[in-house]
């Protein structure tokens, strides 16, 4: 890998004057001028296009955003104020062969936190083994003791996740975060590609793309399978989609969702549970519901159980879910397994529960409730990213390099109040890539959000939502911090694509550990 | 062949009925829109009726025109300058024209999914166009182009909706609200000025009187449909033979309880509710318009005729909550 922190513009065509390598991994440039081969077709193109025709392009491509109403809300302001979430134009291309090892070891990451899942609801081995210290799950702000001998469909607590992956200076993938809970983002993957098959179809078909636009589909053959166990109803299960409502960020995407999937857009005033039975009000009487793929946080699900000032829930909905009458997707309490500090265990929990070794490594993360790690850090706070545990969406945290003397000080109090709460990490150069700024093609930071499902099988749509941090040099790529995204192609090439094959193959279906039966406790009545 | 009854509901529908909350939008969405067409339609005849007439007469029809729109007004004597604020910008009035125009937008903005894209563009369009306008000075005297937005802003939607969407359920609730709407606003309207007007009934009219009936007419644009029918020459009996009973005049009564009677046998036959309490009151009110006769209804006393009818759609109106988006979930367990 070829890295030069002086910018080098020499030899640049006029779309590239721009274009300025640092010592982040660059998707597409081998060393300054010199593309990588799964690059080469798409580098061509780019340079046989006008600047002028770059720009029209990325306007017909804003417009059709903006006509077919692919936006998110901004909270804070007036009724109805929706954004486009910006979309760059040039793809994010990643070779099969690159591709197989994502999906192996993103399959392997969400079975084994899974495993990890039904162990700490259930008999905690992994704490009685003294893996991972029992004061530090139990103090995760999203464990729920509510959830302590409840069984859910299949064992599977994850369904639907997104992992958040960086690449790494060396060209190595790593996991940056995992999002347990109600990951978003999907619809806006399916739309960039929509988009951009318009914009370039004859590169889109000479490269031999993978599709994905089944996505909605195995979303919902994903929630079917996860049907609960006890009723007639599951050859045809009755699958909701719960939102907030209206005014939530991601209203588009969940209309979208539903939409696509064909099934009921419900919100918590639509649905009501009875004697343990959860029911939607149709024009034709009370509907039966057995599958609610939730995006409504836990917290707000159930007012009698959780959160008791929340409108947007069911009352009684937990108890129907612990009867076993209704299933939710994702399952209650996973964000204990996204917690940022439980995130620095997810190697040992791989090897704990599965006994193979990582595919897809870690940051290396510290913890701030341990004195050595805390110790390291504060003294090097300049150059760590420091992150509040519970948070998410590029909000609470501080980026050493680029802060001020008097925010790292800030911090510096914030963590020793509370070391618990925090964990850092070394500044990490995210990967660039090319992307289209005002006519001219430049290189910015972004990462990779694949999309994983969980039902009778793993299934991974190949591709995912490229995320860009559009303004320059920045590194957060959060769509409320200024990022936008790109579609990402992943390649049907020769060889990458038989292994792909096989490892397809070796995703065995997720089954419940027989040597650790887990012992049903008496349904409530 | 007519297909057998239940046809629909067997062959193309999966799970019966939609969800209440997103039928409940879709027929409030359809009331408010007829509402704005409505009172569109007759501050625009009236207004121009106005240039017509003297002052005195002028200041009487302002009157009538408040209470044909149910509107709210002070007593004393009405300023037809302070008109439009009340009955076309007003926001704290729930019926002026932009209200109505917002409620309907608002209604189908929680159930975008269930349209199709076209038509929440159209109802969009038509709702950021209305709030941006202001009563300026002298409104009123140009107010036709104002009015005839909205009646073809309406008109526009309508025919997206027919053309763009599926004609099942949800189609069939919007028709609903429209024509349930239709039948009480024209019910109203026949009732005040039948309270107001006593003319002669056998006799042509003439003069003064005559502008009066001609109004009548526009504000149900049935002006034309009329004198193709029964000439220029306007008998009162005609005009509200008519406005009441024509069943192919789509702002007649008889019309509106029509499609309202039929929209609710097929959301009956698509939600297997059709012998409930809804459709039961539409027919009843449907048979009675269908085969009455001017001169009985006259005989009767046509105030008591138009109350009843009036009375009979406000029941239809609870019937469809009780029936369809409220109903009692105690006595739906129990089934």
């Amino acid at each position: 890998m070829t890295a030069s922190a002086v910018p080098s513009r020499i030899h640049l065509p006029p779309s590239f004057v721009n274009y300025q390598t640092d010592n982040a991994y660059d998707e597409m440039f081998a060393s300054p001028g010199v593309p990588r081969d799964h690059y080469r077709a798409l580098h061509q193109t780019l340079l046989k296009l006008p600047p002028e025709e770059l720009r029209r392009s990325q306007q017909a491509a804003d417009l059709a955003f903006l006509h077919e109403g692919i936006t998110f809300t901004v909270y804070g302001s007036k009724e109805g104020t929706e954004r486009i979430f910006p979309n760059d134009l040039l793809p994010r291309i990643i070779t099969a062969r690159e591709w197989a090892k994502i999906e192996k070891g993103l399959a392997q990451r969400l079975t084994a936190l899974n495993l990890f899942l039904r162990d700490i609801y259930h008999e905690g081995r992994i704490l009685a083994d003294k893996i991972i210290p029992r004061d530090l799950l139990y103090s995760c702000k999203h464990f729920r003791r509510e959830m302590r001998g409840l069984n859910v469909p299949r064992d599977i607590y994850v369904s639907v996740c997104g992992t958040d992956l960086i690449r790494l200076p060396d060209g190595a993938f790593a996991v940056l975060e995992d999002n347990l809970r109600v990951p978003s983002g999907v619809s806006y993957m399916v739309a960039n590609r929509k988009v951009l098959k318009r914009v370039f179809p004859t590169l889109f078909r000479d490269y031999g793309v993978w599709p994905i636009d089944h996505y909605p589909r195995d979303l919902l053959a994903t929630l079917r399978t996860l049907a609960p166990l006890n009723t007639q109803y599951r050859q045809d299960p009755t699958t909701v989609l719960l939102t907030p409502g209206v005014s939530n960020s991601a209203y588009f995407e969940h209309t979208f969702l539903a939409q696509q999937m064909g099934i009921e857009l419900v919100e918590g005033r639509d649905l009501l549970a009875h004697d343990n039975v959860v029911y939607m009000r149709t024009t034709a009487g009370l509907r039966r519901v057995d599958v609610i793929y939730r995006r409504v946080d836990d917290d707000f699900l159930d007012p009698l159980c959780f959160r008791p000032d929340s409108t947007l829930g069911v009352p009684g909905l937990f108890n129907a879910y612990r009867a076993g009458n209704v299933t939710l997707a994702n399952a209650i309490g996973t964000g204990v397994a996204d917690d940022k500090a439980i995130y620095a265990y997810v190697p040992e929990i791989i090897r704990y529960y599965l006994n193979e070794d990582v595919i897809l490594p870690n940051v290396p993360t510290f913890l701030l409730s341990d004195e050595t790690h805390r110790q390291h850090v504060l003294a090097n706070l300049q150059t760590m990213v420091v992150k509040a545990v519970g948070e998410s969406g590029g909000y609470g945290m501080l980026i050493g390099p680029q802060s001020t003397a008097q925010q790292r000080e800030e911090f510096r109090a914030r963590v020793l109040a509370d070391p618990r709460n925090y964990i850092a990490q070394p500044t990490l150069a995210l990967s660039c890539a090319p992307c289209l700024i005002d006519g001219s093609v430049e290189s910015r930071h972004i990462d990779l959000r694949p999309y994983i499902l969980m039902g009778e099988k793993v299934t991974l749509v190949p591709g995912g939502l490229t995320r860009v941090a559009l303004r320059k040099g920045s590194l957060v790529v959060n769509s409320s911090q200024g990022g936008g995204s790109k579609d990402t192609w992943v390649l049907r090439d020769g060889t990458g694509e038989e292994l792909l094959e096989e490892v397809r193959k070796e995703l065995t279906p997720f089954a419940s550990d027989p040597a650790h039966p887990i012992t049903p406790l008496p349904r409530t009545v | 062949m007519r297909p057998p009854r239940n046809f629909y509901a067997q062959t193309f529908k999966r799970d019966a009925g939609m969800l209440s909350r997103v039928a409940d939008s879709l027929y409030w969405m359809g009331r408010y829109l007829e509402r704005a067409e409505h009172t569109s339609r007759l501050l625009d005849v009236e207004l121009q009726l106005w240039l017509d007439q003297s002052p005195e007469l002028g200041a009487g029809r302002w009157r009538f025109l408040l209470d044909a729109l149910r509107a709210p007004a002070a007593p004393g004597p009405v300023d037809p300058t302070r008109l439009p604020n009340t009955l076309v910008f007003s926001r704290s009035n729930a019926s002026s024209i932009v209200s109505c125009v917002a409620s309907a937008r608002e209604n189908l903005r929680h159930v975008r999914e269930q349209c199709s894209t076209r038509m929440w563009e159209q109802l969009n369009r038509l709702y950021l166009d209305v709030i941006e306008r202001r009563p300026e000075e002298e409104w009123i005297l140009r107010s036709h182009d104002f009015f005839l937005f909205v009646l073809e802003g309406a008109y526009l939607f309508h025919g997206i909706t027919d053309a763009t969407m599926s004609h099942g359920e949800g189609w069939q609730f919007i028709q609903l609200g429209r024509y349930v709407e239709r039948a009480d606003t024209l019910t109203t309207l026949l009732e005040t000025h039948f309270h107001r007007v006593t003319s002669n009934f056998e006799s042509p009219v003439e003069g003064a009187e005559y502008l009066e009936w001609v109004g009548l007419l526009g504000g149900c644009v049935a002006l034309e449909a009329y004198c193709k029918a029964h000439t220029a020459e306007i008998r009162p009996l005609r005009v509200a033979e008519f406005l009441l009973l024509n069943p192919e005049f789509p702002h007649s009564i008889r019309f509106a309880v029509d499609r309202v009677n039929a929209a609710l046998h097929l959301i009956g036959d698509l939600t297997q509710r059709s012998g409930k309490l809804p459709t039961r009151i539409a027919g009843r009110l449907r048979a009675q318009l269908s085969f009455s006769q001017i001169e009985e209804i006259m005989a009767e006393g046509m105030h008591t005729y138009l109350q009843n009818v009036r009375e009979e759609c406000a029941e239809i109106h609870s019937a469809i909550h009780e029936i369809y988006f409220d109903y009692s979930i105690e006595a739906e367990l129990a089934s």
